[in-house]
């Protein structure tokens, strides 16, 4: 039981600092590779199971996303008038927005191909961007592109660009409309209320 | 085809005129230091087009895209990309990008021919890339700014100078050389229907993801057109 309890731990230590050496395109191939493959096979998470999407996110995409500069992009200039307890909560309603959309772009997963672009990377370089394109029969390639930064030796996603739309910097005017309307809380509480009205909308989903 | 090539160039001489003086507007709004002064007539008409895509437009599209086989849809979409090609090959050149507008001459000639008629898109799958041009990012590339944001009711978003080069790309279309009028009013509708039902799984991305789907919309817009214009790699924005 020991032992067995001891090779695990181990392997997971290799695998673990594997992974912190990674190129960032290594990365992101690999990341997309396993989260497509677990699409290819669970028949629930294509059919939208919110729980089992989360799961996945959670435990493969997440640990490879920088939440706090993604928020602080959406929020732009007003995110260092809001104090460390609202960055906290703003960045949790963000992380939810943005997993949520990103489970449906997975459930809509049919036969897609992604291929990678060449990447290139200066010596010394710590924000890069690696370039990727859906392929998928009988329309046109989307280009889907995501912006890394090098963070105590691991690089993590701060943005993704999916057809030239940035999913975070696209949120930017109308975070600036919350916060001059109602303030950092008003924004807050507008995220919370979208947030929640997802939930509902999915949980009738399922019920169906 | 060379015909058709012909056709637009003289089109788009006479239209040099015509794009000047849009030219002249879209600059003189470009000083506005608003993206979007017009917001609230935008709006409107953006909730007008709402509801003239939900009772007409989507249900449309969705039956489209449910009733028609994938190779089908596939070609409608291969026919009118090919049948583009040679303004997109005009744009590319009018941009100084003289390799790329070969390279979409060459998806032209092969496209037609191996491609039979443009049914099958043979030449992406030989590695030759489709680019996507118009007389709107050509505006851009001669340094036309983008000018004030519009949104119309079936038109959808548009800054002032795509609208320019809109008008433009219109008018050399050749579709309006189709001499049937019921012929040139089908292939307008099919390709209208076409681009409609590719736009439906954004749908529910932007119900999904919108704190205000007006917003959402004008700001994917404006990020999608800088990209197009960059060609695919525009310097990033952070402040």
């Amino acid at each position: 039981m020991m032992k067995k309890l001891f090779v695990t731990l181990i392997a997971a230590l290799l695998s673990f600092s594997a992974v912190a050496g990674d190129a960032p395109d290594v990365l992101i191939k690999r990341v997309s590779e396993e989260v497509l493959e677990i699409v290819r096979q669970d028949k629930d998470v294509r059919n939208g199971d919110i729980q089992k999407i989360a799961a996945l996110v959670d435990a493969k995409v997440l640990p490879h996303f920088n939440f706090q500069r993604m928020t602080a992009l959406a929020v732009g200039r007003d995110w260092r008038s809001a104090s460390t307890a609202q960055k906290t909560r703003l960045q949790a309603e963000f992380k939810m927005l943005l997993v949520r959309t990103y489970a449906n772009a997975l459930t809509s997963y049919s036969n897609q191909r992604i291929v990678f672009r060449p990447f290139r990377m200066r010596d010394g370089e710590t924000e890069v961007l690696v370039r990727s394109e859906v392929v998928q029969p009988g329309a046109q390639p989307v280009q889907i592109d995501y912006w890394l930064e090098l963070a105590d030796g691991q690089w993590k996603v701060f943005d993704v660009v999916v057809a030239g739309i940035s999913l975070v910097t696209n949120y930017r005017e109308q975070f600036a409309r919350e916060v001059r309307d109602g303030g950092i809380d008003g924004l807050i509480a507008s995220l919370a209320a979208k947030n929640k009205s997802l939930e509902v909308t999915a949980n009738n989903r399922a019920a169906r | 085809m060379t015909l058709q090539a012909g056709d637009s160039i003289r089109r788009l001489k006479r239209l040099l005129v015509l794009g000047g003086a849009l030219l002249v507007a879209a600059q003189v709004g470009a000083q506005d230091k608003q993206r979007d002064p017009f917001e609230g007539f935008n709006r409107t008409m953006y909730s007008v087009n709402e509801v003239l895509d939900q009772y007409a437009a989507r249900p449309v599209a969705q039956a489209y895209d449910a009733a028609v086989p994938l190779p089908v849809k596939a070609s409608v979409g291969n026919v009118f990309g090919n049948v583009g090609e040679v303004w997109v090959g005009a744009n590319s050149a009018l941009q100084g990008k003289g390799g790329d507008a070969g390279i979409t001459l060459a998806r032209l000639l092969i496209n037609s021919t191996v491609g039979i008629l443009g049914l099958f898109d043979v030449a992406s799958e030989m590695g030759l890339e489709r680019y996507n041009e118009d007389f709107g990012q050509t505006l851009a590339v001669w340094g036309v700014s983008d000018g004030p944001y519009l949104f119309l009711p079936v038109i959808g978003p548009r800054t002032s100078r795509d609208f320019a080069g809109w008008a433009v790309d219109t008018y050399a279309d050749p579709v309006r050389s189709i001499r049937s009028s019921n012929e040139r009013l089908s292939a307008t509708v099919v390709r209208f229907v076409d681009i409609r039902a590719g736009l439906l799984p954004a749908d529910r991305l932007v119900e999904e993801a919108a704190l205000d789907k007006y917003s959402y919309v004008r700001d994917a817009y404006l990020q999608r057109r800088r990209n197009l214009i960059y060609d695919g790699r525009p310097p990033r924005m952070d402040d």
